[in-house]
């Protein structure tokens, strides 16, 4: 028996659609079993949130008096520096994005105290940014310089996009060497003293639709705590891994890039965030609701921390080496428990997303849908599924011979 | 005049081995009560005494460990949590040398014991989004 995405969105016009999270519904169908929860439930909403370094957001701030071509120009926003490299009002600034000023990693690890990620947080809080700009100038676009704060209620467009994230499933990280390293994933304290994970395990979206039979292009979204659209598959997108039984990733594979009004958003979901000795980012919050069109499409919301299998990866050096290899397999029942056992040692563990916010949100578009205010989308195009033959590669190195070096 | 103190040392990696303690317990005839010690990731001792004696010995105790090298911190400095900035990652958990956070099993909330805190600072720069505040 199947569903319609028609049916399904009818009965949230009405407001009697049956909406449970990712996280309810699995006790939902051990009690009802799989036939009646099927014919009972409408949509599974899932929730994550964590850093997502591939975030960036443009606006359009209208034109100046005299107009400005900021196109080739330089832009600082807070002193992050923005890029000026479209039109002449338009800018972009990423999450990583850091003052000009900023040490950086020279006294080793680098705090990163502020960057683009508090920029975004800040101007989705609606708290006044100054913009410095300055530009060559042509006879169209005569002014050279400005400088003025500038506010989210005064921009044309604000809009985020990232171009990867909700990775479904990713990467566990420990150290193998006898130093404390500075990670994307956090302080690693030196042989296999911690263990850190950054998955919504069970909450997560792409976890529960693993092969991707309802996210695709089109699909609308919880993005920022407003409403966003999936654009594409993100980058790195990787289908083919290694799978479970269940059919989970064991490591990162698919991605999203997701693109909505930032003037929707809230500061509560999109939050700077600063990784010691690695950077800037912004933390975001991404809910996507699951029609149960199948009870194919059921079965695979039902999963559990104990279904989801994490790769431990040593970041000391096989990460940054690219080389093969992983220390151990874990799932995230394990990892939740607060320690793991690997090799005889007992390692505590900690999480760098927030399951606790991962769960809001999932709780939050439940709402948004059961009170008719979000319908589900069909999307317009798949993303690549595990027949599509789609791989990440590595860089394909080609080394410049020494006369075509430019800047070294 | 006695007098009883809480200070945290910090041991830079070259007088991690020494017996520095020892002198100041018996050249100054102080009492201590270790509240905690441990050697940092990077090497560098950190150890949290309760010190008592008469003021002065005290205050010459104290000079001896500056001229050594060590650095003091008195423990009325505060390490707060900036509840609006709290995104309960969880980050902090294994960072904390004393356990003063801990995971909250039913809302899956970090929950911060203020009590337990040392003033260490580790947890500072750790926090992703910073929502750690040393206060003086
Ligand atoms: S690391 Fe910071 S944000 Fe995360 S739970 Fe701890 S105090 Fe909260
Ligand atoms: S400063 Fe932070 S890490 Fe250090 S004891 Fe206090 S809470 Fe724990």
């Amino acid at each position: 028996m199947q569903k319609t995405l028609e049916e399904i969105n009818q009965r949230i016009r009405e407001g009697k659609a049956v909406v449970l999270t990712a996280e309810e519904i699995v006790g939902y169908t051990r009690e009802k079993g799989l036939k009646a929860a099927f014919k009972e439930v409408d949509v599974v909403t899932t929730g994550t949130f964590g850093p997502m370094c591939s975030s960036g957001v443009y606006f359009n701030m209208g034109h100046t008096t005299p107009r400005m071509k900021l196109g080739g120009g330089r832009a600082y926003l807070n002193d992050v520096s923005a890029y000026a490299a479209f039109a002449a009002a338009d800018l972009f600034i990423g999450a990583n994005a850091l003052p000009d000023d900023d040490p950086r990693n020279r006294i080793h690890p680098g705090e990163f105290n502020y960057g683009g990620g508090y920029v975004i947080e800040e101007l989705v809080a609606g708290k006044d940014i100054r913009l410095e700009a300055s530009a060559y100038g042509t006879d169209c676009y005569p002014r050279r310089r400005l400088s003025s704060y500038l506010n989210i209620k005064d921009l044309n467009e604000a809009v985020l996009f990232n171009m990867r994230n909700a990775y479904q499933n990713y990467n566990v990280a420990v150290n193998l060497s006898d130093k404390t390293i500075y990670t994307y994933m956090g302080v690693l304290k030196p042989n296999m003293g911690n263990i850190n994970y950054c998955t919504a395990g069970m909450l997560s979206p792409l976890l529960n639709d693993p092969y991707y039979r309802t996210i695709g292009i089109g699909s609308r979204i919880f993005l920022g705590g407003g409403v966003g659209y999936v654009a594409w598959q993100g980058t790195q997108h990787n289908p083919g891994v290694a799978r479970t039984e269940g059919g989970v990733p064991k490591g990162g594979a698919g991605t999203l890039a997701v693109i909505g009004d930032l003037k929707q958003m809230d500061a509560r979901y999109l939050v700077g965030t600063s990784m010691l000795g690695y950077g800037v980012t912004l933390s975001v919050g991404i809910g996507v609701p699951i029609p149960i069109l199948s009870e194919e499409i059921l079965q695979s919301t039902l999963v559990t921390d104990d279904d989801i299998v994490g790769t431990v990866i040593d970041y000391s050096s096989a990460y940054p080496n690219l080389r093969p290899g992983a220390v151990a397999e874990v799932t995230y029942a394990q990892l939740r428990s607060g320690s793991v056992d690997i090799n005889g040692k007992n390692i505590p563990t900690a999480s760098l997303c927030s399951y606790s916010r991962a769960r809001e949100i999932a709780v939050k578009l439940k709402t948004w849908v059961e009170q008719g205010k979000f319908e589900i989308t069909s999307p317009v195009a798949p993303l690549p599924g595990i027949d599509s033959g789609l791989k990440v590669r590595p860089f394909n190195e080609r080394p410049l011979g020494d006369t075509n070096h430019h800047i070294l | 005049m006695k007098t009883s103190k809480r200070i945290v040392l910090r041991f830079p990696q070259r007088l991690v081995d020494r017996p520095i303690v020892y002198h100041l317990i018996r050249d100054f005839d102080l009492a201590f009560n270790i509240l905690k010690a441990s050697i940092t990731p990077d090497k560098e001792g950190l150890m949290v005494l309760e010190i008592t004696g008469e003021r002065e010995a005290y205050d010459k105790g104290i000079a001896y460990l500056n001229e050594a090298g060590v650095k003091i911190d008195s423990l009325n400095r505060e390490v707060t949590r900036n509840e609006n900035r709290c995104t309960h990652c969880g980050a902090c958990v294994t960072m904390c040398p004393v356990d003063a956070f801990s995971i909250d099993e039913d809302n899956r909330e970090i929950n911060f014991d203020a009590k337990k805190c040392i003033v260490c600072g580790i947890c500072i720069q750790a926090c992703p989004p910073r929502a750690m505040e040393l206060h003086f």
